[in-house]
């Protein structure tokens, strides 16, 4: 019952410090935008502006929702932007946040899901995301949002490839597809970008693809898709698709972290193995919040810096440049492996 | 007990409820908090300079299934290379050429793709 208890509360800290991060990163890009076009940006809820992800989820809640009268789905139409939402909460289970937590005689671990096919469990959750996208456009009924919808499936259907093949040499070095122990592995030997450089550049650019962020935002580019697939929602329903390209956005800031940077591990003396006290325990968790946060600034940054791919030139770098060179990585680790291995 | 191997999925399955929960609730409290007055305008299609014509539902270029077909080849790939990956530092020199010729197979199949003109966006 004690362990019941335990891993409830673990699970409503994982959601709460997650959602948190989420509203949060919405208001650190508006900062980060005013600071780079040289504006002043949000500043007037609460003392610096603090409180305004609290004024905007009340505006969204109070907005009136408009169902336009061309969609002939109506459960789709309100089922998409949830759909484009769980799968981003799901896949956190099996990230790990921290080594252990020894509190009161438990040795709690810092993962709520631990599975063996970690990775696997990950990507085969975060593929139904576009259906949310899919669904979207196609119930909308109307033009702009069909085509984002289109779009936005072949584009992420091409990058989860390459998400896919690049981190393969990745666990081919770890030996396992378990989260958690691929953290101790980095945390034992060193982090694995020193060693995956090529991985790690083809995960970063195909997640940018995956969450449909600048430079890869076909799917919404306003200036020829008005908005894309969310052209026709309002309200509630535009703010969930918004809140799932934010939480996308901390899952896969999570597993950069997790799988290239050693997670929750640090190369100096008590950060670098699992935590036998409370306090390395919670350094830990700090440790791996301040990686996550730091990618999330790397998207935030991105996006303020790049201008948007054109759709042939996004495919051509997937299809062309990506997909051959996964495999050449896949390819040259094995041997180089090999080699090191036997001789 | 919670060392065994399934409870783990027992937590996805809980993790799973609240994940639907979250947006759901903010779902329902909107609509029953949120006014409701549509008017022809407002619930008309969006439109940006002209009007649009006709359904929305209209035929869409085949370059798109193209790439679906492509991608369904090379995501099997890669749930057989997962396991091939987890195993290797134990694995003998045959099994890992068996392997490469299987991903040399696959990388046929994208060439000839490629020389086809399937991946070109035009």
């Amino acid at each position: 019952m004690n362990e019941l208890l335990i891993h409830l509360l673990k699970i409503a800290g994982v959601i709460g410090v997650m959602l948190g991060i989420v509203a949060y990163t919405v208001l650190a890009e508006r900062w980060v935008c005013a600071w780079m076009q040289d504006r002043i940006g949000p500043n007037r809820v609460g003392p610096f502006g603090i409180l305004q992800p609290l004024a905007d989820g009340l505006k969204f809640i109070f907005k009136e929702d408009v169902l336009p009268r061309h969609v002939r789905h109506k459960f789709y139409f309100t089922v998409a932007p949830m759909i484009t939402m769980v799968p981003a909460l799901i896949t956190v289970a099996v990230v790990p946040w921290g080594s252990y937590l020894p509190v009161l005689g438990h040795n709690i671990k810092g993962v709520i899901a631990d599975l063996d096919v970690g990775i696997l469990f990950i990507f085969a959750i975060a593929s139904l995301g576009v259906y949310g996208i899919v669904l979207a456009g196609w119930s909308s009924n109307s033009k702009y949002p069909f085509l984002g919808g289109i779009r936005s499936s072949a584009q992420m259907i091409s990058y989860e490839v390459c998400l896919g093949l690049s981190v393969v040499p990745v666990f081919m070095q770890a030996g396992t597809l378990n989260l958690w122990n691929v953290v101790l592995y980095q945390a034992e030997h060193t982090w694995l970008v020193w060693c995956q450089p090529l991985s790690f550049v083809i995960f970063m650019v195909s997640a940018f693809a995956e969450t449909n962020r600048t430079p890869f935002d076909l799917p919404e580019a306003e200036q020829e898709l008005v908005g894309g697939y969310h052209t026709e929602y309002s309200s509630m329903k535009f703010a969930m698709f918004f809140l799932g390209e934010y939480a996308n956005m901390f899952v896969a800031s999570a597993l950069m972290a997790t799988l290239f940077f050693g997670g929750w591990s640090l190369p100096v003396a008590p950060l670098n193995a699992p935590a036998t006290t409370l306090a390395v325990g919670l350094a830990h968790v700090g440790v791996f919040l301040a990686k996550t946060l730091f990618f999330l600034f790397v998207f935030i940054w991105v996006r303020w810096t790049l201008p948007r791919f054109r759709y042939d030139q996004l495919m051509t770098l997937g299809w062309k440049v990506f997909v051959p060179l996964t495999i050449v990585n896949i390819l040259v680790s094995s041997v180089v492996l090999a080699v090191m291995e036997n001789g | 007990m919670t060392d065994a191997y399934n409870v783990q999925y027992l937590f996805v399955a809980v993790f799973l409820g609240v994940a639907i929960v979250f947006p759901l609730a903010p779902l329902v409290i909107a609509r029953l908090l949120a006014p409701r007055r549509p008017t022809p305008v407002k619930t008309d299609v969006y439109e940006c300079g002209v009007e649009a014509k006709g359904d929305a539902w209209v035929q869409f270029r085949v370059g798109y299934y193209v790439y679906a077909l492509v991608y369904v080849i090379f995501a099997v790939e890669a749930v057989f290379l997962y396991p091939w990956a987890v195993a290797f530092t134990g694995l003998s020199v045959g099994a890992v050429i068996a392997m490469l010729i299987f991903v040399l197979l696959l990388v046929e199949g994208l060439a000839y793709a490629w020389m086809k003109g399937a991946l070109d966006w035009k």
